[in-house]
Order: C-alpha cells, then structure tokens, then sequence
C-alpha cells in the first residue's frame, strides 16, 4: 500500500474512532473498547473491501457485512457514518429512544446494517446463511464477519465453522478481533479459547494472522483470502482492547463503560492530535 | 371407521414442500440430521440442489435460515418441535424473529403422540416458546388437507412462521372444498351450550366429543383453531357470548398454548369460564402414541369431561 492510501486510511479510522467515543459519550453507556480495536479492520473493509454503495444499501448483489461482535455497534456505525449510510450528527443519538442507532445492530432500522445482531454466536451462522445462499444462485458477492475473541467461546461459532468448511464456503471471511479481553478479564483467564488459529485450521479454515492495527497487515490478508478456493477464510487480527485513546488502552474497564465529560474531553483531544498530526503529514 | 383414511401431518408437510419447490424455486430446505423423520427427505429426492443438511446443529440451521432469508431465499428450517423450538429458541428469536425475517420453521414430532421415543422428544412447550415471540404466526394442522394447506399459507405470508406437525398418522377429516385462511378458526358445527375449541391432533377427537355430548342432550359449538398466533378473536368473543363457556383442548401443555390464548382473548371481550384441556403441566413418557394419548387423557372423553366442568361452571 502506497504512503498516502496509508495515511487517508489511518485518518478515516481515527475520526471513525472519535465517532466511537462521541456515541459512546453520548450514550452514557455502550462498548468502545472492542469498537476500537475493531475499528481499522472496519475501516478497511468499508473503504478499501468491499464491493458497497452507501446510496443502494439493499443492492442485492454488494458484499455482506455481519457485526458479529454486535456489542461493538458503536464501531460498526461510526464507519457506516463516515462511508456516507447516514450522517455523523446521528451517532450521538446512539441508544436515545428516540433513535433508530440500537444498541446493537439493527438490519430492519440502520441502512448498512446486513443482520441484526448482538446476542453472541448467532452473527457467524447468518453469515454462512449468506454465503450459502451465494453459491446456491451463483452469485459473486462475498461475505464478511468479525467475531469477538469472547464470543468463540459460544458453541454456536463452531456449528458454523464446521458446516462453513463442510460446504466449501471460500466466498466467506470470518475476522476474529483477538484483543484478548472479555468482560470479566482476559479471555485465558475466563475461559480460553486458544490456540485460536489451530482451531479454524482444524475445522478446515484457511487461516491468516495478522496485526489489525497495521493497513498493509490488514490489507495482505483480505488479498490472500481473495485466492483462497474451497475453503473458508479466518482472519485472526491481534489487536489492542481501546486501541487510540490511552486510558481505554488494554483495560478491561473500558469494554461496556461511557467516559464521563473529563474522560471524553482527553479521548476526544488525544485523537484529534492523532488527526491533526496525519492531515499535516 | 376401519376404512378412514389416516396421515401423519409430516408426510403432508413432505409432500405439500415438493409441490411448492416447483413453483417457487427461490425456496430452500434445511433440516438438522432428520430428513427422514420430519419428511423433508420426500423434497431432497426431487430437489437434491435445494436440500441443505446442517448436521446435528440446530442453533446454527437457525442462523443460516436467517442468513438465506435475508438474501431473499423462501427458506424452510426442519426438525422435532422439541429442538426446533426449544434448542433453538433464542436463535428462532434473536436471528429470525427480531429481524422478522421470512424464515417458516417446520417443526415434527409435536406434542405426546410422538410415542416410544419418550418425554425428552415429546415436545409440549413449543406453541407457548412461539407464541411470546412478536410477529410469529403459528400454525398447528390438524390434518393432511390442512396441513398442506397451511404449508402454502405460510409461503404466502411475508414473515416467520412456526408450522407444528405430528408423526403419528391422523384421520383425514377435510376434503378438497375445505378453505384455510391464517388468522381464522373454523366452525364445524353449531351449539349452543358450550363451545369446543380444538387445535391439531384433537379436532378429531373433538368431533367424536361433540356427538358424545350430543347424546347427553348438550350442545355444543365446534370450532378448529389451526392458527394459534395470530388469535381469532372475533370467533372467540362470539362464541363466548353466544355459548357461555369455552373448553380448549389441544396436545400440548395447558400452559402458553391454545387454552391460554383463548383465556387471554375472552377476558378481553367477554369473561366466561374457559377449561384447559390437554396436557396437565406433566412431561410424557415412552409407550405407543394411541395408548399415551389415552393414558393422558387426551381423547374425545376427556373432551367431554371438561366440557361439563365449563357447564358447571358456567352456572
């Protein structure tokens, strides 16, 4: 990837991430720290990926994209903003009443939105529903996940990955975000679900590893798995729980937690320097 | 009676499924490793690129229900009422019902008739799982001409839809005239003391309960109530003012299904004393289904014991 490709991509993520930080704040509640240590691979895929278009969101032939991880809404919302679904100001009605931002993802109320989802597991099994359904009419579109690295502790994931491997669904990409934290700590201190590569290996994935903070990382893989044939694509991206805002940083705090005004106003400052800092550049 | 025609409801489904696959070629089937038990084996021998096995693994075939649905396929989801329903109750809610996506799930093996195979497969919980869920239609045949006809019904709905069959083969009660409509019971015959209100497996035994009481010198109205969500409430208010009393039966618990769905309605527009016959709150057990359905009371007797305890009731 070329520097300036780079760069335009790091600087769509980082006002994606201050869009986390803005409905987050908004909100007073809502998960940013797994929304920001999703929120390159996200702005990658929404940018760079997938074949979409914000002004024909029901195209019946445009990539998929399924929040797995539905608790992370924030994330998933901030990039449906910034790519043009619907406006910025809207993110700061996240979770008002009033609102048509849920919680966690809605399909019937967010234009973008491809399942509604939030309820962990059940993400990954519509996804393979829609890869299926690809290969039973031969269409072309392709189909993406991201799974949090808590949730493949559900049973459900692993239905899915042994039927998606079963059915040879290579137009199919599942993202594991592996910050390593889930809400009540570490994921190998509550329940390990490592090794997590040799894991979809077995179950017949093709599997790539990659640093989910890192364009060029992020990028190679979602090439690779274009070249893939007969199998599915498991992404694991090793990412940072709160990645751009120092004290969300690695702090298991800060995965179902809204910054007050003191916090948001370091979280807001410390990401516009990191704008800033890439519009000089 | 020897020569009554019988047909488990699931061969229905079966069959009514390769019927609709030629008209709609949008539609999919899946099952969950029971092909051969729910019927949908019938549409994979005519169908075999539409079939799609998930395998033991029902939460999933729920999923991928909702991932198809959502890409416009007409998808149909199969296996026993108990894992159709129960297993996979948060994914039927979670992934198809909240979205409300057009997903119809063909749950098999209902109710106590399921027989030797025992309480773990005897599933009497399901239209009550269904029922709290918003935007679900239900529907529960009570014979071959319904069943099939209830299968196109939910083709032409726009929406989820919970079908309930038997595997126990039940006498074929409708001809070819007979019109199903979901949302609306059906008067089979006139009364004025009590009404009969039955649903699936015990409209049967509900007929043969009306000419017991009949012989008694009572009256009763017969109504078959093959959709349980939505409710008929204007048959059942009507009822309810025009008879008095009301006596639901069903195979399934007296608890969330039919009877209460008949409760809730009447007092809501005209409190008269409703019993709940069916399955009394209890879990099944192994044995031939004829001699269960007995053993549990759910027979045209049972029928007409509780239609007198509305009549007491009543005065």
């Amino acid at each position: 990837m070329d520097a300036a490709a780079k760069r335009e991509l790091m600087l769509t993520a980082a006002k994606v991430r201050k869009g986390i930080i803005e409905g987050v704040f908004n909100a007073k509640s809502g998960h940013p720290g797994g929304s920001l240590s999703i929120a390159d691979v996200l702005t990658y895929l929404y940018f760079k990926e997938m074949n979409i278009d914000p002004k024909d969101p029901k195209n019946p032939n445009r990539d998929r994209f399924v929040l797995s991880k539905g608790h992370t809404a924030p994330g998933l919302y901030s990039v449906l903003a910034q790519r043009g679904y619907f406006p910025v100001e809207d993110l700061k009605t996240l979770r008002k009443a009033d609102s048509y931002l849920q919680g966690h993802p809605d399909m019937k109320k967010i234009p973008g939105v491809d399942m509604s989802t939030g309820s962990l597991g059940q993400g990954i099994s519509a996804a393979v529903g829609m890869a299926l359904s690809a290969k039973l009419s031969g269409d072309s579109y392709r189909v993406y996940t991201a799974l949090g690295d808590g949730e493949i502790e559900e049973g459900q994931v692993w239905e899915a990955a042994m039927f998606a491997a079963a059915k040879n669904l290579d137009n199919l990409v599942a993202i594991v975000d592996n910050n390593n934290l889930q809400i009540d700590g570490p994921i190998d201190q509550v329940n390990s679900p490592y090794p997590i590569p040799e894991k979809f290996a077995a179950f017949g994935w093709h599997v790539i590893n990659i640093n989910g903070h890192d364009f060029d990382s992020i990028e190679a893989a979602f090439i690779e798995a274009k070249t893939i044939k007969g199998k599915p694509v498991a992404i694991i991206s090793k990412s940072i729980k709160g990645k751009g805002v120092s004290f969300m940083t690695n702090n298991v705090a800060w995965h179902g937690a809204a910054p007050n005004q003191e916090q948001y106003e370091i979280a807001m400052g410390e990401i516009d320097k990191a704008i800033a800092e890439l519009e000089v550049e | 009676m020897a020569d009554v025609k019988k047909i488990a409801t699931r061969d229905s489904y079966g069959a009514a499924l390769v019927e609709l696959g030629a008209k709609y070629d949008n539609l999919v089937v899946l099952d969950a490793d029971l092909a051969a038990a729910t019927k949908t084996g019938t549409f994979k021998k005519v169908y075999p690129d539409r079939f799609i096995d998930c395998g033991i693994a029902e939460s999933n075939m729920m999923g991928i229900a909702a991932g198809l649905a959502s890409t416009g396929k007409l998808v149909f989801a199969s296996s026993f009422a108990m894992f159709a329903a129960g297993r996979a109750f948060e994914q039927v809610r979670n992934s198809i019902g909240y979205p409300h996506l057009n997903v119809k799930i063909g749950a098999t093996h209902a109710g106590i008739s399921v027989g030797e195979d025992g309480a773990s497969h005897q599933c009497c919980e399901d239209i009550g799982l269904m029922r709290t869920i918003p935007g679900m239609v239900i529907l529960n045949p009570a014979d071959d001409t319904e069943a099939k006809l209830a299968v196109k019904a939910a083709v032409e709905h726009d929406g989820p839809v919970y079908l309930r069959f038997g595997r126990l083969a039940v006498p074929v009660i409708f001809g070819d005239d007979y019109k199903f409509e979901i949302g609306k019971g059906v008067e089979l015959g006139e009364g004025t003391d009590v009404t009969i209100i039955a649903t699936g497996l015990m409209v049967g035994a509900a007929i043969t309960a009306r000419e017991l009481l009949k012989n008694e010198g009572i009256s009763a109205r017969l109504i078959n109530m093959p959709t349980i969500k939505p409710i008929d409430k204007e048959i059942i208010c009507k009822a309810a003012n025009e008879t008095g009393c009301i006596v639901t039966t069903e195979e399934h618990n007296i608890i969330g299904g039919l009877g209460s769905a008949v409760a809730e309605t009447v007092t809501g527009c005209c409190p008269v004393p409703v019993v709940r016959h069916g399955v009394e709150d209890v879990f099944g057990r192994s044995g031939p289904a004829l001699q269960l359905l007995d053993l549990y009371g759910l027979n045209a007797e049972g029928i007409v014991a509780k239609a007198k305890q509305a009549l007491e009731l009543k005065k």
